[in-house]
This record gives C-alpha cells, structure tokens and sequence, in this order.
C-alpha cells in the first residue's frame, strides 16, 4: 500500500478538494506523500515558532520581579506597557528598540500593557497573569488569542477596567461568555470580531452580564464586509438595505 | 455493471434501429444512415474500457465490501470517541511509520444509540480521586491544542466550540467539608478551583436561590462543554489519515487458546485471543481477524464483549469468575426553554440533589438532567425518553434552586446510556490478569468523553512502551476487582 516516495495515500488527508481551489501545492499534496508530510511539518514549524515566542521568561521574573519581567515581555514583542504613577509609555522605537530604564521599576506595578497585533497567546499570558494592579489591557488585532486565552483572563477580576480585544479573529461568543469574572471592567472594545456569529444579539447579552460596563462595537453594522452585492450576515433582519444574497450582481431589482 | 446488461448500446438492435432519420435530418453525425449516433456510442464504450481496466470498482465475483483485514496487530472494539482515541495515539506514538496495524470495529456506523454522541459533552476538573483530576487536565490541554494534534494538512481546522464557562457545584451542610476537601486536592493538583460562600454566591448569579447552600465550587479554567460528535470525528479523521482501518461490523465470538497454569493460589486459567470474529452488517458473512491485541473500548456494551473472551465465566468465588462490573445505565437529557432564564454567564450548575444543567445556544433554551437514584434505574432496553421523570424529579429540584424555571417548557429530550462502573464508578484500564491480550477502556460512568484523549494515550502507552508515562493510571487495573479495593469517585454528576 505504501512503497516509499512518490505513492499516491488511499487513506490520505480526507476527501481530495477542487484542485483549481488550492493551487499547484494542494494539487501536489493530494498526489504525492511527501508534499503532505513537507507541508505538516511545515504547520508543525509554525506552531513551534509560536511557541518559542510565547515563552515563560522564567529568569528575568526570578532576578527583576513579576512586573519587570511582565514589562521586559511585552516590549520584546513591539508593545507599549505603563507602570503606576507614570504618565509616560515605554514602547520601542521603529527599529524595535527600548531603553532599559523600566529595569529600574522593580517594585512598581504595572498598569496598563498594549499588546496591539502581537503574536500573544494562551502560554504568553504566563508572563502577565501575576499582574495584580493591571488597569488597561489592550489585546486588540491579536491573531491567536481564542476562547481558551479569554478564559485566563480571570486573574484580573479585581482590577482591570479596559479590555480590548477589537479584530481578534478566532474570538467567538463563547469565549465573550467567561468574561462575566471581571467585575470592575468599565470599558470592553468588541469591535471587528468576525467569528462572532450575531453581533446586536450578543451585545445585548454582553451589556446585561456586565451592568456597569461601556462595550463598544458589535453593533449591526460592526464586523460585516463592506457593502459590496455579497452579504455574508447571518442574520438577514439586521440588514434592510444591504442587497441580498442571491441578487446576481447586475441585475436590476424586481 | 459492465458485460452483464446494455446490450443495445454494444450492438445497437432495437431502439437505435426503429428510428431511422430521414435524409434532411440536420442533428445527425456520422454514421446517421443507420440511426447510431457514433459520439455517443464512442462515449459509452469508453467509459465501459475504463471499467472493466484494473483500478476500476467491477466485480465479477462480487466480494463483500467493507471486510476487515484478515490480520491485523491491535483490533479495536467499539468506535466511540475511547476507541478511536486510541486508535490515534497509537499512530502518534508508534516508533516508526506503520509499526502496527491498527483496525477499528464498529457496531453502528449511524453512531444512533453511541454514548459519545448523545452526551452532554462537559469537561472539568473537579473530581475526588487525582488520576482523574490530572487526565481531565491532560485533556484540557489537548482540547486547547487540537489543531496541533488532530490537524490534517489541506483539511479545515478541528473546531469543537468549547465554551469555557465551567462547572459550579453546589454542597448543602451536609456535603460542604466533603467539597472543601476536593477542592484541596484539585488545588494540589493544578486545576484552577474557587470557593463561594452563598453570600458571593447570590452577588455573581443573581438567579440562584441559595436556599439550602453552605458552600459552592466554581471552576475558572479549562472546564466548560463542547461539542463531542467534532471530537468524535476529529479523531476519525486525523486517525485513518495515519493508516487505521476502519470497519463497520459486530463481533460476534472470539477464537480463544488457554492453558491451564499451577499457581501458589491454585490452578488458573490464563487464555489468549488468537482471532476476532467479525460480522459484516445485515449479512451471516464474517471475517476472523487475527490479532495480538483486543482493546475493549465497547462502552456500556464491554461486559459482554468480556465475556465473549471468557471474562466472568466460571465458578463465582475464583478469579475467572469475576465478571467486568461494567453496564449501561439510561441517563436522560431534557433540552427547555425558558425566557427569562440565566444569561451568558450561566455555568453548568450542579445542585445539591445532583441536577444539573447548562445553557444551550443563545436562545434562552437550556438543557440539563439527574442521575437517578440507586432503585429508580430505568430500563434499558431501549432509549425513550420517560418525560414524567423530568415533571416529578428534575422540575422541583431546579425550580427551587432557580426561581425563573419555575416557567419552562420542555422543547426535546433524548437517553443514553453511561458505561456505568458498578463497583466504583470509575475508569477501567489495563490488561485483564487472565485474558492476557484483552485490554479494558471502559466503564468511565459519565466521564468518558472529558478523559478521552488522555485515557487513549494512556492505553497506548501501554500497549506500545509496557507501562503509563504521562499519568500513572495503576489505580484503575482491573486487578482491584479481584482484591476488592474501590477507587471512589464520589463527585459523579
């Protein structure tokens, strides 16, 4: 069944999909063993990196303390993060370089972190979840942050008072469900999440599970293509004026 | 089929013959004078050549489809997510690219009356006995990470829609220092556990009625409910794209070999499996299927697949006596809707007397049941569903502990069976002491589908390096039926 290179898998990955779909390379790995295994290990690669990015910074929380460690963290991955009774950010420059002054902070806690667009994920929160005094979190445009990482978010219930997570594509309302724990959350930015199925439905039920909180986006407009003749809403009443669905392009409406 | 029909279309006789087109006829090909049209014919003999080519599906002598392989290293009983998780870590695991071959036999390929895919589909951590905790917390991991895991190149990711929003136990004065003392031990052994006293209680849920509540545990991470049939299928898939037959069929017997050895306890009966029999469905047609190794991941059906291996037959006070405490027991589920009812923080909420439910969806619909007690068990005959037992035993008890529900209307319901542990409602795992190459993955009593992956790799540990690596599951041999030592699981929903 199998002879080494070259030989086409019976068993191989699932149903074989439209060539044309995935291009020459889905065309190979459907032909031949070797392109599939190339390109999970290529996937495997991936995760690896990610992994490695996201590493414990074990050492530094042993000699500098939690929140230099936490800070040292965050502006090794391009973000911006302030400590109690500062008014100023540390953040690095285009070149991606900081100045070492936050070393000199070793007692003082840390307020507020912007981790915009970085590569963060569930075991990268193992460096910011001994953050005791943590205000502001911005995690916006996050790729890998998913329900799992918003179920971490709990350490903070006692401080934290903003939360972005505007553009986070693999968060889904499930994950929105476990951030009833934050009781002293003000502000919550939920704008552009695209896996969030009904967008006006779960803002309702967001608001009522934090009372006293400002969420911002999912609105009916919010997180939706641009008008464009394809309308990927679920939910057709949320949008009267946007051309339905199966309406060719061009056509002149009845 | 190829030769046996269609004779016309190879030697157009009747119906191309009595339509003879007349001479201005403009549709006409080649070959118009005799009414054949040669495309098409051309077309048909074509795709007759290819078929009667090797490569093609034609079968002449019509041999049965689906039959298992006639040998094979570990055969697999029971399809469910246990057997197929094993069928997975022995692929993952095995040293080098089919090692073993591995055959997967299931008794119903619509999955209608399989365990993993009627449950409720709950993981957590809050457990009694450490190995469960810990495989709960493997398997949370595992969930996390089940694109690394089951991941198939070109396929679409695995998406079990895991809703983390955990497990909230409610202990009466009664059962509070029993609590506190899980809790403890969960805490020791990593699972992100808190306590609520009822006053904290009534502050975060607003709806519950602390009546009656001393103290309540709530799990922060990793606990919640996803969807098992994804689970089911991820497994599936990433498992047959590593080379593991699957085959839909009943084992009806076993080809066993035993000898009789003098041991300082007496004379024992140590038996080998040698052949599996497998019936084809709807048909008398089997297949015996050599093998070395029989995994038992039969679920509630295993005792008498067991004793198919001659587990339990003999004298009742001898080893061979000891049947395998394993059978199924009918669990009801009861899907409801109630408008005013918990919102989006709503946990799944286990009471007091043992109810529990869970929200479902957004829609205000939630679903929930209760194991029943001890001399109430119904039959298990068949899965209907018994509605009175949701008037009489469920409704009370959640119309006390949540005011609004005291306004519901049930929308659905559906049974299925526990693979239920009669002696101490835990796992079964490991070789039988006689039946050497028999391995048990069974009898997890409603907490199957939460342990799955880290039950399956356990089992596959075994069988490929001799003992358990990553979570030491001693405690659950079988070997504590013959001694009489229960593992008590005492936190069973």
């Amino acid at each position: 069944r199998q002879c080494g290179a070259f030989t086409r898998r019976p068993y191989g990955s699932g149903t074989s999909p439209d060539p044309q779909k995935g291009g020459i390379l889905q065309y190979l790995c459907n032909w031949f063993c070797d392109i599939e295994y190339l390109v999970g290990w290529s996937a495997k690669l991936r995760y690896r990196n990610l992994r490695r990015k996201n590493a414990y910074y074990g050492y530094t929380k042993d000699i500098y303390g939690d929140n230099v460690a936490a800070a040292f963290f965050v502006l090794s991955h391009r973000g911006r993060v302030r400590f109690q009774g500062q008014e100023t950010w540390f953040c690095p420059d285009q070149r991606g370089k900081y100045s070492s002054d936050f070393l000199q902070l070793r007692d003082v806690p840390v307020v507020a972190i912007d981790l915009t667009g970085s590569v963060l994920n569930y075991d990268g929160l193992d460096n910011l979840v001994k953050l005791t005094a943590l205000k502001s979190l911005d995690l916006s445009h996050c790729l890998h942050i998913d329900d799992w990482t918003l179920s971490r978010l709990h350490v903070f219930k006692d401080s934290l008072e903003e939360l972005s997570l505007a553009g986070c594509p693999q968060v889904t309302e499930r994950g929105l469900a476990c951030l009833h724990q934050l009781e002293h959350l003000r502000r919550l930015d939920l704008s552009h999440l695209p896996s969030v199925a009904t967008p006006g439905l779960i803002r309702i039920l967001v608001e009522e599970m934090l009372p006293g909180c400002e969420v911002v986006g999912l609105g009916p407009r919010d997180g939706l293509a641009p008008i464009s003749g394809t309308q990927t809403s679920r939910d057709g009443r949320e949008e009267p004026s946007v051309p339905s669905e199966d309406r060719r392009a061009g056509e002149i409406p009845a | 089929m190829a030769l046996e029909c269609d004779v016309t279309s190879c030697c157009p006789a009747v119906p191309g013959w009595s339509q003879l087109p007349g001479p201005g006829d403009p549709q006409q090909g080649l070959g118009m004078a005799w009414g054949w049209d040669l495309e098409k014919e051309v077309v048909k003999f074509r795709k007759k050549l290819k078929e009667s080519l090797p490569g093609s599906d034609w079968d002449p002598l019509g041999t049965t489809k689906g039959l298992p392989p006639e040998q094979a290293d570990v055969v697999i009983v029971g399809g469910g997510v246990m057997g197929w998780s094993v069928a997975y870590w022995l692929k993952a695991l095995e040293p080098r690219r089919d090692a073993l071959r591995v055959v997967v036999i299931e008794k119903d390929p619509t999955y209608s009356r399989a365990s993993t895919v009627l449950s409720a589909g709950g993981i957590r951590q809050q457990f009694s006995v450490p190995e469960n905790i810990q495989m709960s917390l493997y398997s949370a991991f595992f969930l996390r990470t089940i694109n690394e895991h089951l991941g198939v190149v070109n396929e679409p990711p695995v998406d079990i829609q895991f809703n983390p929003s955990g497990y909230l136990f409610l202990a009466s004065e009664d059962g509070a220092a029993k609590l506190e003392n899980n809790v403890r031990i969960q805490r020791a052994e990593g699972a992100e556990v808190s306590l609520l006293s009822p006053a904290q209680l009534k502050k975060k849920y607003p709806w519950i009625n602390t009546d009656g509540v001393a103290v309540a545990s709530y799990g922060l991470e990793n606990e919640g409910w996803f969807d098992p049939w994804s689970l089911l299928n991820a497994f599936r898939r990433k498992a047959m794209s590593m080379g593991v037959y699957q085959c839909f069929g009943e084992v009806i017997s076993f080809t066993v070999s035993s000898r009789e050895i003098m041991m300082p306890e007496g004379e024992l009966t140590f038996s080998r499996i040698n052949y599996v029999r497998v019936q084809m469905p709807n048909s008398l047609e089997y297949q015996p299927v050599e093998c070395s190794l029989v995994v038992n991941a039969a679920g509630p059906w295993s005792r008498k697949l067991a004793e198919m291996a001659g587990v339990g037959i003999g004298p009742p006070d001898t080893q061979e006596g000891i049947k395998l405490p394993v059978e199924p027991r009918k669990r009801y589920i009861f899907v409801w809707h109630c408008p005013d009812g918990p919102g989006l923080d709503c946990p799944i909420l286990v009471d007091t007397t043992g109810a529990y439910f869970r929200r479902e969806g957004l829609g205000g619909n939630y679903l929930g049941g209760l194991s029943p007690a001890e001399e109430e068990e119904p039959d298990i005959q068949d899965l209907e569903v018994d509605h009175d037992f949701f008037q009489e035993k469920i409704w009370p008890y959640l119309a006390h502990r949540v005011p609004v529900f005291e306004s519901l209307k049930v929308k659905s319901a559906w049974a299925g069976y526990y693979d239920y542990n009669t002696f101490d409602q835990n796992a079964v795992l490991g070789p039988h002491p006689l039946v050497e190459n028999m391995l048990f993955i069974t009898g997890f009593s409603g907490h199957g589908l939460q342990q799955s992956p880290a039950a399956g790799r356990a089992v596959a540990e075994l069988i490929l390096e001799g003992k358990f690596k990553t979570i030491n599951v001693e405690k659950f041999s079988f070997q504590r039926f013959i001694s009489g030592e229960q593992v008590l699981e005492r936190n069973i929903v």
